[in-house]
């Protein structure tokens, strides 16, 4: 029994009443409580010491020169430049696999949610998980075999292994959100005589839209950051100097953080860590546009 | 509802004597003179195994306000969906009988569903308006039918034939999203008119509103009747007692193997169901007594 207040009326005096199983009640709760806070601040902190190291070590690389200029070596073996040409070849990688990724991934999430019988939508939302669960080496292996053999290494092979690597991606989530477009829309259209195809392009597309592009977004991060499909796709960039001609193999960053990082001079590694910081830098703006559009497209459902 | 207009609110006051009004307001009472529009024959539909309604046969008339009524479950959205082939959009509900409209039945083989529905349109008990303006809401239907001439007159012509003009002529361009319960409701009835239909099925339409925006309803649907056939499907027998010419009453049967179906108990005009009912069912749940 814990102390009662004086002067209370005994029957909220059981207020204050305590045994040994509510006791137990509250220390069990306690420790979740604290088990929970401590798991989240170890991932938050192993976020926070891979960006302080990431930008620690490749701070002395930052310049303007860093973003606007090609890499060029000097005489003394050290990295001389900057990674213009692979920041404009991630970019071309991504625009080509986006280009490629979010049509087909946005027709079969349609498909799948709003047309096709239930155990054939089942199968392929089953083949999308397993595509998604491939390993992206073997992604790459894939291309390699039926596109380099034959013609050689270019953006288009690269970008088209980052594809396959986001389709699943930008599908499944659509395919989420497709899911939350409320059914009487679907039957207004329907009662209005208008054909099914009509009643997805002109309602239920407009509404989903926002959360469309938010799994596009987070796709698009996720494909930008992808270094082995690109290994056997499009590494053997020709020139350092820029090039956005997509029949070419094109420089990215990841892989020029993969090659920096095996050179000898540390000037090269320094590179690598600037490289890298740009890359997180990227994932986290296109994470906070994501974010936007999926407040956008929430406000406009829930209206 | 803060802008319903003060004649409406009088209106309602009116209303707590339903059947005073059902018997103030004109009815056709002449039975030779109808034309028939829906004869239905034989009628039952089942979701999988599990039957809906089961052989229900009879004719609904040109320019009346039919009223389908009866207690839950006893096949009624079912049934009124049936008549514009809403239902195809069930793959498991099975559809027995004949629904000839205007001799013609809507389940042959060579009738196209979206034809269908753009002669017989719907409202739901819901308001669903569209993500859109409420301009766009009414002009989508006939854009996607390609009814593209005098776009804004047709709009606008839509919005006063559901007494919905005058609240929204100055926005327009806003989202029908903002409207409030009723509005959004006329609004649904506005843009199933825009596409001219012959028939407007209503399921439920003033369920989820109050009673302001019910009675506004109500009255648009006596309105409405001299250019179009009404069917429609409610809970409120003091509503259907207000509106409807001809009533309708759905009751439950349990069949051999014990499944409850819905079967059609009645079907005579609103003033002989509701004070000379023919069979005992309809006069217990008509007065309550409904177990």
């Amino acid at each position: 029994m814990a102390t009662t207040p004086p002067n209370i009326d005994p029957r909220a005096a059981v207020l204050f009443q305590t045994d040994k199983r509510l006791r137990r009640r509250r220390i069990v709760n306690r420790l979740m409580e604290a088990l929970g806070t401590l798991a989240s601040l170890l991932a938050v902190s192993v976020l926070v010491i891979v960006v302080a190291s990431v930008v620690k070590n490749g701070w002395s690389a930052f310049s303007v020169d860093f973003f606007t200029t090609s890499p060029s070596s000097s005489g003394f073996g050290t990295a001389e430049g900057g990674i213009l040409p692979s920041i404009v070849g991630s970019f071309v990688l991504v625009l080509i696999a986006t280009l490629v990724a979010l049509p087909i991934g946005v027709m079969v999430a349609i498909f799948v949610s709003e047309l096709a019988p239930r155990k054939l939508a089942d199968t392929i939302r089953l083949a999308l998980d397993v595509i998604n669960g491939l390993p992206t080496i073997v992604t790459g292996i894939f291309i390699f075999s039926v596109l380099v053999l034959a013609q050689g290494q270019s953006a288009i092979a690269g970008g088209l292994a980052l594809a396959i690597i986001g389709l699943p991606l930008v599908a499944r989530s659509a395919q989420e959100v497709l899911r939350l477009v409320p059914s009487s829309y679907r039957e207004a259209g329907l009662a209005l005589g208008a054909p099914r195809w009509r009643t997805i392009l002109g309602v239920i597309l407009p509404t989903s839209l926002g959360g469309i592009l938010t799994g596009t977004t987070l796709a698009i991060a996720r494909v930008a950051g992808e270094t082995a499909p690109l290994l056997f796709t499009c590494s053997l960039a020709i020139t350092t100097s820029v090039t956005w001609d997509p029949r070419e193999p094109v420089q990215s960053m990841p892989l020029t953080i993969f090659t920096s990082a095996e050179q000898p001079d540390p000037s090269f590694h320094a590179q690598a860590w600037a490289t890298g910081a740009v890359l997180l830098g990227f994932v986290l703006i296109v994470s906070l546009i994501s974010k936007f559009f999926l407040a956008r497209s929430r406000r406009k459902l829930a209206r | 509802m803060t802008q319903e207009d003060p004649v409406t609110q009088t209106d309602t006051m009116v209303n707590v004597a339903p059947i005073e009004i059902a018997q103030r307001r004109e009815r056709p009472q002449s039975t030779a003179a109808r034309e028939t529009v829906f004869d239905i024959q034989n009628l039952s539909v089942s979701y999988g195994k599990a039957p809906a309604i089961k052989d229900v046969s009879f004719e609904i008339y040109h320019n009346r306000v039919t009223a389908i009524i009866g207690p839950s479950g006893c096949g009624k959205s079912t049934f009124i969906r049936t008549l514009n082939r809403m239902n195809d959009l069930v793959p498991s509900a099975k559809v027995e009988g004949e629904v000839l409209y205007h001799g013609v039945d809507l389940y042959a083989p060579k009738v196209d569903p979206v034809q269908v529905r753009r002669r017989i349109g719907m409202v739901f008990q819901k308001p669903n308006p569209f993500p859109k303006s409420i301009y766009d809401n009414v002009a989508w239907g006939l854009r996607v039918l390609g009814m593209k001439d005098n776009m804004d007159d047709r709009v606008q012509h839509a919005l006063e034939q559901a007494a919905l003009w005058d609240d929204v002529r100055h926005r327009l361009k806003k989202s029908a999203l903002g409207l409030s319960g009723g509005q959004q409701q006329r609004l649904c009835i506005a843009r199933a008119l825009a596409v001219e239909p012959e028939v407007l099925l209503m399921d439920e339409p003033a369920s989820a509103l109050d009673p302001i925006a019910t009675s506004r309803i109500e009255d648009l649907m006596h309105e409405l009747k001299n250019e179009y056939t009404i069917v429609v499907v409610t809970h409120n027998m003091q509503q259907a007692a207000r509106v409807a010419d001809m009533t309708a009453f759905f009751g439950l049967e349990v069949l051999a193997d014990k499944s409850r179906t819905g079967i059609l108990v009645e079907y005579a005009e609103t003033d002989k169901i509701f004070t000379q009912p023919a069979d005992k069912r309809t006069e217990d749940y008509v007065t309550g007594r409904f177990g």
